[in-house]
């Protein structure tokens, strides 16, 4: 190789800088043969697929912001009285971490943007992965090669939650300490370790003097390290599974079409951090997050109305504050089902989505790798599944505000408890039905697009004086969209008895199995999409309405 | 179940998608009226063809990065010219700091017009012609996968792992045990519990003390329709551990008319019909305390638990399991004292409270 | 007009035109009247009393009883004081308009000078408290900072940290404390009215009251300083998550949908 090179060089002079430093990288990293299959890398283009770039962003933008606030930031619970720049709080006794997060609003110029911004980014981060798992879910994204992606995303979205939880209470004020007596009467819930865990953590009866610093590791290192190495896993399986795509023209299963990382990706994705960036930094200059200064510093006998967590944790709340109060005392021991159940109920729901990709696997018996995602109204039952899912989360955070509902609508707070007990069965149940009745009206329109065209909105008046509406063809590419999707038929049990007469054996999981395989792609499921013998016979006929 | 995909229950052919390759066209249209058309051809936009439009994107990413700058330095100004302290009134924001709403639109603005700037570039300037890369199957070739599993197999054998079962059996055994060690460090974390959840400061001849004006308490102070809020006396807001006391011993007094009372517990335990509860709910132990004086209801702006005051503290609404703790107070030289220590744990319940 | 005369036949139409007639009276008397301060105190205190008696006996001796001992409809107001009175007409709650889970604030209808004589009536009817005088409530020389911590221990439960009010059972409601006169605030806080608990001098002392009302005036004033920008009904994570969504996120996939949106192309034959 040497002599090569070294004729080359000879030829051409020395090679430009760049490109000497690459070398020099590429013989110790090995990075020519990294970026020969990711240098031009394909990413399609839709906006919903930026979803995951905006959670992407917000992260760094935390870590950026969370860095600059430790500078300033004492976790510390030990008493001060304040005598700082706001005046209202002056003489108030406080934790230093309380007078050290005023300090930063009001001494550090500067702190309190980034503490708006800090926050903001941690709201926007799991509202971002939430929308970004539900648009996985809706099309399907998640099915071979990518379910252990959505874990990787589906752990980043309930550490997300808990490293916003320890981060909001870090300042100690009196929202978030209410918040953490919360989780000191929920660790006193658990059966048999519940008082000795509560000792533990908190170092001894609540508040005690340690909850803030150990709380304080958790949120700056433990949970960001493993996210941080979660979503390291994730992007990288992203490169490796390559990005999905929606059906169209020249898209299929064994290709992915769009536009190469170097330069548009580049160019597209960085500048998206940016415009993230700047987004949420004029968020942080007009609208005030968490102004601890007028919500005081903690106290245990003291408490404000509307006490609830940040938006993610609302769900969690909602379930408690609805759960009936329904407590067991027997042989001197006591169970408080009206926490701990809710406490069960919050990470059932949760699982329930998250092992989804496998159920519907093997209800399915798909082991094929799919990367044209679905249209949601072509798997009336997953969608259906998606939107119960959906409201009974919505619900909850209903459940969780109740106290302003009640206030801002005239309602009565024992009405909406009462509203939400109710819906949160009921309200599933119905979305289900409803949302798979629409599914399989628009899937008889698709049908009815691809047999009779487009409505044109021209009316044209035959000569016998009838009044029709001219249908237009539909193109190519959107008879190819409008049928590409599968429609398998449900898994069949074969006949009872064998060919001797003799009962055949089937297992209880393969009847689960049929069952709700007929529930997928039963009759009463699917509207059978236009075969191409229909759409001739009707095409070729006649110039019709 | 086999999970080798290629033996799936569902034939791959079935995939309509891989039936065509992306440009399709070869396959005949006439018998497939839906087949995939293939890629599109590509079109170019103004700019491609207008040299005089691509200079105009150029001006805008120029312009863009332009502002950018500028708003950097418009971003350091602030930051020197605005004092912290400054409030100015923005419509229709309120009454702002003025360096905080600088900086932030100021920084936003610079972040924001790099990225538009880039992302114009991309959109107006950069080829825009779409492109299909292939994708390979995740799965490894039968041949890989044969082999990888002949060199596990051979490693295994060559560990002897399997043979040597005394080895592989300690080997768990160790691993198994020195966690352990982790979990014993553990045990400092914080005391035992004991029975400091059942203990609070209230004890017998512990006059109350009005948490508002600092001063012990006379029965007359407790009007009827009050509401009034107590500490044990001697626990001073300075102490090293008012927070740990507080969060037991908080106490809320309100005074009902004594034919009221409904609960006869209640009852001997008030005086004159003040009664002394727990302000600590006994669901997850917020400070409950929105009374509605003529209920005699107690709300919890936590989680809306409702006790009644005026029959022993019962759950009537709300997620609360068990009534809220009475105090039992007396009245000794003209001052409110507790009689003893509640008689049960107050705040949440925990698995041995019984 | 179609809606007041759609309203004529209601049970209390009788009462409202009452009303308004002695709202003129009440004003061209005050109009009118000779403004004469320098009478001797007891004269000036029985007139107002025997103005205040007519009065009451017009606008709320119907629920109140004609001696305020109450009715079935409202309760008696022997002993509640005159800052009680002051306190619910001068917020417009009383005369109330609609039974409710909750007599809301609302324009109040009788001026000054009557509302001073129903609370003269009143007060006659049994001690009670009095309207405080100025320097109870004014912020002057009042420790704000004690004042917010005394407010957090005994206000905030209900009126949430900075008084934006909150809510009860069964639909009644703690009110939004914004823009309510530091006076009304002190008399409330004197009286108890409806289902707020009062809090006596034995509860909270004069200073205690002071410092509350100052901490009111800084932090729920009409120029509270919000330094982060809009404070968005001060409400806490509920509307700051509402507005995550729909400003933040919302904002965001804007900008995704331009980032990933096609761009035009050049004319299509």
């Amino acid at each position: 190789m040497s002599n090569e090179t070294s004729a080359t060089t000879a030829r051409r002079g020395q090679a430009p800088r760049g490109e000497r430093v690459a070398d020099w990288a590429d013989g110790r990293l090995g990075i020519y043969s990294l970026a020969k299959s990711n240098m031009r890398k394909i990413f399609p283009d839709h906006w919903s697929f930026m979803l995951g770039e905006i959670c992407l962003y917000s992260f760094i933008i935390i870590i950026l912001t969370g860095v600059y606030l430790t500078l300033f930031f004492h976790p510390s619970m030990a008493e001060v009285t304040y005598h700082g720049s706001y005046v209202p709080m002056h003489g108030i006794r406080m934790t230093q971490a309380f007078e050290s997060t005023l300090d930063i609003s009001f001494d550090v110029r500067g702190g309190l943007l980034i503490r708006q911004i800090h926050h903001w980014s941690a709201l926007i981060f799991l509202a971002g992965m939430m929308v970004h798992m539900m648009r996985v879910f809706f099309t399907g994204a998640f099915r071979k090669p990518r379910e252990v992606n959505w874990l990787f995303g589906f752990l980043l979205l309930v550490l997300g939650m808990f490293t916003g939880f320890t981060g909001y209470s870090l300042p100690d004020d009196l929202l978030s300490g209410t918040g953490v007596r919360f989780i000191e009467g929920v660790i006193l819930a658990m059966p048999l370790v519940g008082s000795y865990l509560q000792m533990f953590i908190f170092g001894g009866e609540f508040p005690g003097h340690d909850i803030i610093p150990r709380f304080f590791t958790v949120h700056v290192l433990l949970l960001p390290g493993i996210m941080l190495g979660l979503l390291v896993a994730h992007l990288i399986l992203v490169f490796y599974h390559k990005h999905t795509q929606f059906p169209g023209a020249g898209k299929t299963n064994k290709n992915v079409v769009g536009m190469p990382l170097l330069p548009v990706y580049m160019a597209k994705a960085g500048g998206f951090f940016f415009l993230v960036f700047g987004v949420i930094s004029v968020i942080a200059a007009v609208a005030s997050i968490n102004p601890v200064w007028a919500i005081g510093p903690y106290r245990p006998d003291q408490v404000s109305t509307g006490a609830q967590p940040d938006w993610y944790m609302g769900f969690a709340e909602g379930l408690v504050r609805v759960m009936p109060g329904w407590e067991w005392n027997f042989w001197g021991h006591t169970i408080n089902f009206g926490v701990l159940i809710p406490i069960l109920v919050f990470p059932l729901v949760l699982v329930a989505i998250a092992v989804y990709p496998f159920v519907e696997s093997w209800v399915r018996g798909d082991k094929r790798e799919h990367h044209i995602l679905d249209r949601p109204r072509n798997v009336p039952t997953r969608t259906g599944f998606g939107v119960a899912w959906l409201i009974a989360y919505f619900v909850m955070l209903i459940g969780g505000g109740n106290d302003l509902w009640a206030t801002h609508f005239h309602l009565s707070i024992n009405s909406i408890t009462w509203f939400v007990r109710i819906a949160f069965f009921v309200g599933p149940v119905l979305g289900f039905i409803a949302t798979k009745r629409i599914c399989m009206g628009l899937q008889r329109r698709d049908r009815d697009k691809v047999l009779h065209g487009r409505e044109s909105g021209i009316i044209k008046r035959l000569p016998h004086g009838e009044f029709v509406e001219i249908h237009e063809p539909l193109d190519q590419e959107q008879l190819h969209v409008l049928t590409q999707h599968e429609q398998p038929t449900p898994l069949e049990l074969g006949p009872e008895v064998d060919e001797n007469g003799v009962e055949r054996k089937v297992s209880r999981s393969k009847k689960l199995r049929a069952k709700l395989s007929k529930s997928y792609y039963g009759e009463d499921n699917v509207i059978p999409k236009p075969t191409a013998e229909e759409f001739k016979e009707i095409t070729s006929g006649h110039g019709h309405h | 179940m086999s999970e080798t995909g290629r033996h799936a229950d569902v034939p791959e052919e079935t995939l309509p998608s891989e039936r065509h390759d992306a440009h399709g066209d070869a396959v005949a249209k006439g018998e497939n009226p839906f087949a995939d058309p293939g890629l599109p051809a590509h079109e170019h936009r103004v700019q491609d063809i207008d040299e005089k439009a691509a200079r105009r994107s150029e001006r805008v990413v120029a312009y863009l990065f332009l502002l950018s700058m500028l708003a950097t330095v418009a971003f350091i100004a602030s930051y020197v010219i605005f004092p912290i302290d400054k409030i100015v009134f923005i419509w229709p924001i309120g009454h702002i700091s003025a360096l905080n709403f600088s900086l932030g639109l100021t920084l936003g603005v610079a972040l924001f017009c790099i990225g538009a700037g880039a992302v114009h570039w991309a959109r107006t300037l950069m080829s825009d012609e779409e492109i299909a890369d292939d994708r390979h199957p995740i799965e490894a070739e039968p041949e890989v996968k044969a082999k990888v599993l002949a060199d596990f197999a051979q490693g295994a054998k060559e560990s002897g792992f399997g043979r040597r079962k005394l080895i592989r059996n300690t080997m768990f055994g160790a691993l198994a045990l020195v966690p352990l060690s982790g979990v014993v460090l553990l045990r400092d974390l914080g005391p035992l519990p004991e029975k400091k959840l059942r203990t609070t400061g209230w004890k017998k001849g512990i006059r109350l003390v009005n948490q508002s004006t600092n001063l012990p308490l006379r029965p007359e102070d407790i009007a009827v329709g009050s509401l009034t809020f107590a500490k044990p006396e001697g626990l001073e807001e300075d102490s090293e551990d008012f927070n740990e006391n507080i969060a037991k011993d908080a106490l809320m007094l309100v005074r009902i008319q004594p034919q009221n009372i409904k609960d006869k517990q209640e009852l001997a335990w008030s005086h004159e019909g003040i009664v002394a509860y727990s302000k600590i709910c006994t669901h997850v132990g917020c400070p409950i305390s929105l009374y509605e004086q003529q209920t005699h209801h107690v709300l919890c702006p936590c989680h809306q638990s409702t006790f009644d005051l005026s029959d022993g503290g019962r759950v009537i609404f709300g997620p609360a399991g068990h009534a809220l703790p009475q105090l039992h107070i007396t009245v000794k030289d003209g001052f409110l004292e507790a009689a003893r220590d509640f008689a049960e744990p107050v705040g949440p319940s925990f698995w041995e409270r019984g | 007009m179609k809606k007041l005369s759609a309203r004529r036949r209601h049970p209390l139409a009788a009462l409202v035109v009452l009303l308004f007639a002695l709202a003129v009276t009440g004003g061209l008397y005050a109009a009118f009247a000779p403004a004469d301060k320098a009478q001797a105190d007891d004269t000036a205190q029985s007139l107002a009393i025997k103005e205040g008696k007519k009065l009451f006996a017009v606008g709320c001796a119907s629920c109140h009883g004609t001696g305020g001992q109450g009715t079935s409809d409202g309760p008696s107001l022997v002993g509640v004081g005159a800052a009680a009175v002051d306190f619910q007409v001068g917020t417009g709650r009383m005369p109330a308009q609609q039974p409710g889970a909750q007599v809301p604030r609302k324009k109040n209808i009788y001026n000054n000078a009557e509302i001073d004589q129903l609370a003269a009536y009143v007060a006659s009817l049994g001690a009670g408290p009095a309207v405080p005088s100025k320097d109870q409530y004014s912020p002057d020389g009042a420790d704000v900072g004690k004042g917010g911590e005394l407010f957090r221990t005994n206000c905030a439960q209900c009126h949430n940290f900075t008084g934006k009010g909150g809510a009860l059972t069964n639909g009644k409601f703690a009110p939004t404390l914004e823009g309510v006169d530091p006076k009304h605030i002190y008399e409330a806080m004197e009286t108890g009215p409806q289902n707020m608990p009062s809090f006596g001098d034995g509860s909270l002392s004069q200073e205690n009251k002071k410092d509350i009302v100052a901490y009111l005036g800084a932090v729920n004033g009409d120029d509270t300083e919000s330094p982060g920008g809009l404070d968005l009904g001060g409400l806490g994570p509920v509307s700051e998550g509402l507005f995550g969504y729909i400003f933040g996120l919302g904002a965001l996939v804007a900008v995704a949908i331009w980032v990933a949106a096609r761009t035009t192309k050049a004319k299509k034959s």
